[in-house]
């Protein structure tokens, strides 16, 4: 309470690597920079003055075929970004729901407590690419009526069965972190125990498991290439397929690698930075 | 005298037992309408658990608890209405922090109560005020010392204006010199009649504050009188004791 607080120097998480060098001063960013160039350009000359070299790159770093592939493949990664986007709308909410449903004491609740471990069993129990193709071949083959016959409805609907399951978990644990004098402060105010959830556990959870879920939103980002497998409608993933057994090169694939990159590989820093912003509007100044 | 509802609380052989460990053995305590009640006795002595009792926050496994002649441990009793008013303030504040100062005051009224936010925010600020938090109130908890946490703690308890306050050793996780603050504003909740338990290890401060001092021992009120019965002449062999061992240790 009075005094330093030790927690401060964890709480300055955000960009550790960059936070290190600066304690190091001058010098040490003058020898970070020069060592790392030595170690990259070492890379690059062991790498180009391999025997195949000539080959790999005809194969792989094509400029050329790069050229030519990359704005189709680029332009139908919009598939895979509205996969992700529609799926972890409903990836979300359904977690939550099992998570909850998982949380409810008593033994009236166990049927739903049942449920709740059996889906996640499951789902979280296959690989995802056999639920795609389960879904995405088997149900539209059924030929139900009133039921969406389109194999990418299905596709999307395996990725949000399988990959809810493992959201659920992760919200799980976040709600079993929030301490129970939590709980007992929200009902000793008079809170439903839905309330208590709703207002002062979920909140909390949430904000805890923030990392964890990113994780789980860039899998689903580079899972989304799972659809190609089950639908004939070309994505990033499938475009870059067909590039590449037309041209016979596999520069195609490296230019879809690219855009999955471009995707995530922000997607990580922004929450990095977000939860960071988070911790420093809460704690900044604690150590009063 | 049972229903009779002048009593602002009335306990009647509560026992209260954790698996095979029984923490309390029967407890008898009946608390008169701007009575305040001061729980004195070793850690574990089953202050804190009686306390919890009262609120509904533990079941019982006999007796009962009345309020204003109403048995709130009856079966079908809505817990939460009858939590809205026996407040009950921690040692460890639990206050929550993902709200503000504000909302942590105005969550229970707007939402339990059904209060416009506007009236609840109105109700907060006000107290909040009265507790010298008038600044804080768009503070996040963590952001402020231990003592300002414990009083944000009170005035969120006074919010949902109960009849009854349950305060929990609400100094005994504060550093020394916070401790004043929060003993003045229970000081001036007791001053204001508010009918209030205490569980407490400032005896100093029971000795000032207690209309009447009870002392636990091993799950039972072994012991109970006005300040000065208790503090200059105890009759129990262990209440002498306890308040020797208290007297070595310089917290009186």
């Amino acid at each position: 309470m009075l005094g330093g607080d030790p927690r401060l120097p964890e709480d300055e998480r955000s960009s550790k690597i960059l936070g290190q060098l600066r304690a190091e001063g001058a010098r040490g960013v003058a020898i970070a920079v020069v060592s790392t160039l030595v170690v990259f350009a070492l890379i690059v000359l062991a790498v180009i003055h391999s025997q195949n070299w000539p080959a790999v790159r005809q194969a792989f770093f094509n400029a050329d075929e790069f050229r030519r592939s990359f704005p189709d493949i680029a332009r139908k990664f919009r598939r895979n970004i509205e996969y992700f986007l529609i799926a972890e709308v409903f990836i979300l909410a359904l977690a939550l729901l099992l998570a909850v449903l998982r949380s409810l004491p008593g033994p009236v609740f166990f049927p739903l407590r049942l449920m709740s471990i059996i889906y996640t069993d499951l789902f979280r129990g296959l690989p995802t690419i056999l639920v795609v193709y389960l879904f995405g071949f088997g149900i539209p083959s059924l030929g139900l009526a009133g039921v969406p016959s389109s194999a990418t409805f299905w596709a999307v609907v395996a990725l949000i069965m399988s990959y809810s399951a493992y959201v659920a978990e992760v919200y799980r644990a976040g709600i079993e972190s929030v301490h129970p004098s939590q709980v007992a402060a929200a009902r000793s105010l008079g809170l439903s125990r839905s309330q208590s959830l709703r207002f002062v556990v979920i909140p909390q959870a949430v904000r805890r498991v923030i990392p964890p879920l990113l994780n789980d939103f860039i899998g689903l980002q580079k899972d989304t290439a799972l659809v190609a497998f089950v639908v004939a409608i070309p994505e990033a993933f499938k475009q870059a397929v067909i590039f590449k057994d037309a041209d016979f090169n596999f520069t195609p694939l490296l230019a879809a690698a690219l855009m999955f990159l471009v995707i995530t590989v922000p997607m990580t820093r922004f929450v990095d930075w977000l939860v960071g912003r988070e911790r420093r509007k809460r704690q900044a100044g604690a150590a009063l | 005298m049972t229903g009779d509802g002048a009593d602002a609380l009335r306990i009647e052989g509560l026992h209260k037992s954790f698996g095979k460990l029984e923490v309390l053995k029967g407890i008898d305590l009946v608390i008169a309408e701007h009575e305040v009640v001061c729980l004195i006795g070793a850690s574990g002595s089953g202050k804190s658990t009686l306390l919890r009792c009262i609120n509904l926050l533990e079941p019982l496994n006999a007796g009962r608890v009345l309020v204003h002649g109403e048995e709130i441990t009856a079966r079908g009793v809505d817990v939460n209405r009858i939590r809205r008013y026996i407040g009950i303030v921690f040692q460890a504040f639990n206050l929550f922090p993902h709200m503000s100062v504000l909302r942590n005051v105005t969550l229970a009224p707007t939402e339990a109560l059904g209060m416009s936010k506007r009236d609840a925010e109105a109700v907060a600020t006000e107290l909040l005020r009265r507790f010298g938090l008038a600044d804080k109130k768009d503070e996040f908890p963590d952001r402020l010392s231990g003592g300002q946490q414990q009083r944000v703690a009170i005035v969120r308890a006074l919010a949902m204006k109960p009849d009854i306050m349950l305060l929990d050793e609400v100094t005994s996780a504060l550093d020394p010199e916070l401790v004043s603050g929060v003993l003045d504003v229970i000081r001036e909740l007791a001053e204001s009649g508010m009918t209030m338990v205490i569980a407490t290890h400032e005896m100093g401060f029971a000795r000032d504050i207690a209309n009447r001092v009870c002392f636990l021992d091993a799950g039972q009120i072994l012991e109970e009188g006005t300040p000065e019965q208790i503090f200059t002449a105890p009759k129990e062999p262990r209440t002498q004791q306890f308040l020797q061992s208290i007297l070595e240790a310089g917290r009186m």
